[in-house]
């Protein structure tokens, strides 16, 4: 484990997939569940800023990361609307209790 | 062991411990509040990986924009005074056991596999770099990737707008 060291950036982007998958899959709460998918796409970006790093040396997998991140801006977007319109619709954000999309 | 390395066991330890909070919290705005602490770790792990562009969009996006977005979600959909437990979370064992599998895995193949050492490197500024390959090599992701931001905004108007019963 030190700074130029390929593997702790691994090992530290693993162990932030696993908490991401760990509040997706016991979470009931809609938004906490956005929260565990943000997690995972942190841990995917740092797994490719590092393979860009000590890898070829050139700026490809920042570019990915960045486009990770877009994708991610828009995901919480339409996300966060969704949870929105389905605690109007339901008055709870619970996962269980909102099973249909209309009332 | 110099400074370099302690401030990056900080950093480290700031990222994960709050992960960790995000996941077993038990109060949704303590979650919400601790993934400030892992993005600015993820974008101090950035600046020691020499992506000074991608911290600085880190920081900008994920900490100016989306966690905003999930603050005022959160604060639109709770009634904070509720002393209930606002973050409920079921099958807390089953989820724990699948990780641990998964996380052993995961490090003993990131320690076992023989990773190419990497050659000096030089830390410069990357804005330069990364916005050549943004208008050259990767101009046709970058259009579209500004398509996919005005449909997401567009859908993102549409689904929280008031429904006008007539």
């Amino acid at each position: 484990m030190s700074p130029n060291d390929l593997s702790s950036y691994l090992v530290i982007g693993a162990i932030l997939f696993a908490l991401g998958l760990f509040t997706v899959l016991t979470r009931r709460n809609a938004i906490s569940v956005l929260m565990g998918v943000e997690l995972i796409l942190n841990s995917a970006n740092i797994n490719y800023v590092a393979f860009s790093h000590f890898g070829s040396g050139n700026a490809d997998g920042q570019i990915y990361a960045i486009f990770v991140i877009m994708l991610a801006a828009a995901e919480a977007a339409v996300g966060l609307a969704i949870v929105l319109a389905i605690f109007q619709l339901f008055h709870t954000i619970d996962v269980e209790a909102a099973e249909t999309l209309k009332e | 062991m110099n400074v370099a390395t302690a401030v990056f066991y900080l950093i480290a330890l700031i990222t994960v411990v709050s992960a960790g909070m995000v996941a077993f919290s038990r109060n949704i705005i303590y979650s919400a509040f601790s993934l400030l602490g892992t993005f600015m770790g993820v974008a101090g792990l950035y600046v020691f990986l020499g992506a000074d562009f991608v911290a600085a969009v880190q920081v900008l996006i994920y900490v100016g924009g989306i966690l905003v977005l999930i603050l005022f979600a959160v604060m639109l959909t709770h009634r904070i005074t509720d002393v209930e437990i606002t973050n409920r979370a079921a099958g807390r064992i089953p989820a724990l056991i699948i990780i641990g599998v998964l996380l052993y895995l995961l490090i003993q193949t990131v320690k076992e596999t023989p990773w190419v050492k990497a050659q000096e490197v030089i830390y410069a500024a990357t804005a330069a770099k990364i916005g050549d390959l943004f208008l050259y090599t990767y101009l046709l992701p970058f259009e579209l990737a500004s398509l996919v931001l005005l449909a997401a905004m567009i859908g993102a108007v549409v689904l929280s707008r008031k429904e006008i019963k007539e």
